[in-house]
């Protein structure tokens, strides 16, 4: 019967039909999202909001404009190539007068100090040596006297580039990028240019932690889909032993174990092994072992989940059609796992690139990772811009990955994991 | 092949003294000696738990065997790994690979040898023009029905040219249909590449359709091992007779021995003349076994007086299409069945007495159940 016929001959009983199944098809769908509502409101609230916050604060810039809005609506028609004309000191000045009554100089000065150094200073002094609003048409040459950084071009396309409300300032920062004098992109000053090879940091110690976790975790994995069920749940519990401690309580007992005074150094002189105790913790190594043990689970699991489906018929049909066992193992089983090594991988790595605690406690100043500066920016510093700048960036580099895996998983159920 | 040696088929395989156990208390198999022949088809049938199994895994080379020398082409083998004994297998549930295509998987024993790219292609081109399965050599087994991949797992372990090839209860997750036809696929096969097949099976009429011979297992030994029409015209003991074909069975206790035929006294009354097969002497017990199809009715008040004439009431008559049966108590059996011609089961009547009527020689005192 084709759908022509159907349409033709039932052409009146159809319709109703249609709206029936559509009726009862929306009730079940409704009822599906009323129960899941809870959970989408939650995550709205805790999830999308929160990112959808960081990544607007990563472009967000309207501190400046709220201080010196005259000076931001003068400096919209100057086109930078000289120092702006008299209206927009006059502008300038009449801001500053308001903003020191109303107390806001510091907002616009801190602001702006992230992008030239010492605009604090200058601000801050032109604030309290600027009596009176100039006479109309001496305000170029009052503020060029209090101070002379006025009479710079750089200073001014700083309060134009800031003037917002929305900047790509900070995610250039980010990625140690700024503007020239004349709004070009071009590398930050070495001084400030510290965040790709955060990033690079970052990303090297994830890495070194999922091969670690890798290697660590396939032969236990494999122990645990092929032992006996009594003992595999034995060693099960081992491997889900980390998860009931807390992270805080792992991390120290590190510092415990691996100290110049701790359990392994000890040991290690007590065997007459070394004489000095061994540099172990507050470096990469330290750094690396912890984060390993904290992450060997995330790892575990998805491993075990994939090689629990392997029947073990399958080493077995190898080995009676000659395969000896590493080639078997090489191309029989280990494609097999290759879903479970992927999930564990991106798992362990994305867990990674966040760390802050396990870092921030046994690394040196070498070995902090990109979180402990969103951190530091977001607490200490108050850079809320950069902080959201550099989250954003990780985000997009997070998702990059997933999207990767993403192809390679689909490409791989599509055309194979190995062709002749 | 040595010279000495004047049989035409030499064994290809030779168990020897094999014993097995798992756990160093029981024995799976006991004292297992088993030749078997170059081309032939054999089969291992038991129930469940009577070693067959362990058997075929002990030639494949997944289990080792605790006593006693297994021998392949006169090579011992014990302890040579699975992927150095040039023997195919088919799993239970198929084992192919999921990763890899249908070619892939059949290409796969070629390339573990090295065989050069082009004769491999070759190799399984003609594989799977065998199977009827060109079309779907880039498909992956879980894209195939089940008999598709019992076929795709068969040109699998025949594609190397094994000296041997092993199946562990190939048909068992198919249906009665398509594991008939198998069946006979299967067969032909055997028949036309001339390999050697030991196959595991519990289903006895599989074993019959296929085999050449087959070695019925229980209780981790072999019963008997012989011909499919051997074994069911030539039962050597109480359980072939049982578990191949179907089987009535009388108690009794032997009276008296003449040569191959003795007179039994059955436990539920009457007397009657049966081969002597597997019995200890006058005034030893037995077990009657006597096949459905070789019993007549005859009505109550006949004149005939045949040797073994017993009394006999008719508790059911079942219509099968093909065949009718007849259910009887028999001097105490109120299970024994009578196989008769569609329609002759019309004029029985439940509770009407009969008697039954069987040859001497097709009734046989085996041991007692």
């Amino acid at each position: 019967m084709t759908a022509a016929s159907l349409t033709g001959a039932n052409a009146s009983t159809e319709v109703p039909l249609k709206r029936r199944l559509r009726r009862a098809e929306r009730t079940r769908q409704v009822k599906a999202l009323a129960l899941v509502a809870p959970l989408l409101v939650f995550l709205l609230f805790t999830f999308a909001g929160p990112i959808a916050g960081m990544l607007w604060r990563s472009v967000d810039d309207r501190e400046v404009r709220q201080v010196l809005p005259q000076t931001v609506a003068a400096l919209a028609a100057w086109d930078g190539k000289d120092l702006p004309d008299e209206t927009a000191f006059a502008a300038l000045a009449s801001d500053i007068q308001a903003a020191r009554a109303s107390g806001t100089v510091a907002i616009a000065a801190k602001r702006l100090n992230y992008a030239l150094n010492g605009f604090r200073t200058i601000l801050t002094s032109t604030a309290r040596n600027l009596k009176a609003v100039p006479e109309p048409g001496t305000a170029k040459e009052t503020l060029g006297r209090i101070n002379a950084a006025w009479r710079e071009r750089a200073t001014w396309t700083t309060i134009k580039d800031a003037g917002g409300p929305i900047t790509g300032f900070y995610l250039l920062a980010a990625l140690d990028l700024t503007r020239n004098v004349d709004g070009a992109i071009v590398a930050a000053s070495p001084d400030q240019a510290i965040y790709r090879s955060l990033f690079a940091r970052t990303f090297i110690i994830s890495f070194s932690v999922t091969a670690l976790c890798l290697i660590l975790g396939f032969p236990v994995a494999y122990l645990l889909a092929t032992l006996p069920p009594g003992r595999s749940n034995l060693l099960m519990i081992f491997v889900l032993l980390p998860f009931w401690t807390s992270l805080l309580v792992r991390t120290c007992a590190w510092i415990v174990l691996l100290q110049s005074k701790g359990v392994v150094n000890d040991s290690l002189h007590w065997l007459g092994i070394i004489d000095e105790p061994l540099r172990l913790i507050y470096n990469r190594f330290g750094v690396c072992v912890a984060m390993t043990h904290v992450l060997l689970p995330f790892m575990i699991l998805p491993l075990y989940s994939s090689m629990k489906a392997i029947s073990p018929a399958y080493m077995r049909a190898a080995a009676s059609l000659g395969a000896p066992p590493v080639t078997a193992f090489l191309r029989i089983y280990l494609p097999q796992t290759l879903p479970g090594i992927g999930a564990g991988s991106l798992l362990v790595f994305i867990l990674a690139l966040g760390y802050y605690i396990t870092p921030a406690l046994v690394g040196g100043a070498a070995d902090q990772m990109i979180s402990y500066f969103i951190a530091l920016y977001t607490t200490e510093t108050a850079n809320w811009g950069l902080a959201s700048a550099l989250g954003a960036v990780l985000l997009l580099a997070t998702l990059l990955l997933a999207l990767v895996y993403g192809k390679l998983v689909q490409g791989q159920q599509v055309t194979g994991g190995m062709k002749n | 092949m040595e010279a000495g040696m004047v049989t035409p088929a030499p064994a290809l395989v030779r168990f020897s003294g094999i014993q097995k156990s798992y756990d160093g208390e029981h024995l799976v198999v006991k004292n297992l000696d088993l030749d078997i022949r170059k081309g032939e088809f054999v089969t291992l049938l038991g129930p469940s738990g009577s070693g067959k199994t362990t058997t075929l895994m002990m030639l494949a080379g997944f289990e080792v065997p605790t006593h006693g020398e297994i021998y392949l082409a006169d090579r011992p083998i014990k302890n040579m790994p699975p992927h150095k004994r040039d023997i195919g297998m088919v799993f239970q549930n198929y084992a192919l690979f999921p990763h890899l295509t249908i070619a892939e998987n059949i290409a796969f024993p070629l390339s573990v040898r090295k065989m050069s790219r082009a004769e491999a292609q070759e190799r399984v081109k003609s594989a799977l023009r065998m199977i009827k399965m060109e079309a779907l050599a880039h498909r992956r087994p879980g894209q195939l029905s089940g008999g598709q991949q019992q076929r795709v797992a068969l040109a699998r372990a025949l594609v190397f040219n094994p000296q041997l090839v092993l199946m562990d209860e190939p048909l068992g997750a198919l249906d009665k249909r398509l594991r008939e036809q198998m069946q006979l696929e299967i067969k032909q096969l055997h028949e036309r590449m001339g390999i050697t097949v030991v196959y595991v099976t519990h289903d006895q009429s599989e074993a019959l359709t296929m085999s050449d011979r087959i070695a019925v297992f229980n209780d981790g030994v072999v019963q008997q091992i012989d011909r499919p029409d051997a074994l069911y015209e030539h039962p050597v003991n109480s359980f072939v007779a049982h578990f191949i074909g179907e089987n009535n069975v009388l108690a009794g206790t032997v009276e008296a021995v003449d040569k191959d035929f003795c007179r039994v006294v059955l436990a539920g009354g009457g007397t009657v003349t049966a081969r002597a097969v597997n019995i200890a002497g006058a005034g030893a017990s037995t077990s009657l076994s006597v096949r459905p199809e070789r019993i007549v009715i005859v009505p109550d008040g006949s004149s005939s007086d045949g040797p073994n004439r017993l009394p006999a009431k008719v508790q059911n008559a079942i219509y099968l299409g093909d065949h009718a049966l007849a259910v009887l108590d028999v001097a105490g059996n109120g299970e024994f069945m009578v196989k008769l011609q569609p329609g002759a089961h019309d004029s029985l009547r439940h509770g009407e007495s009969v008697f039954v009527t069987f040859r001497p020689e097709d009734c046989l005192a085996l041991d007692p159940v």
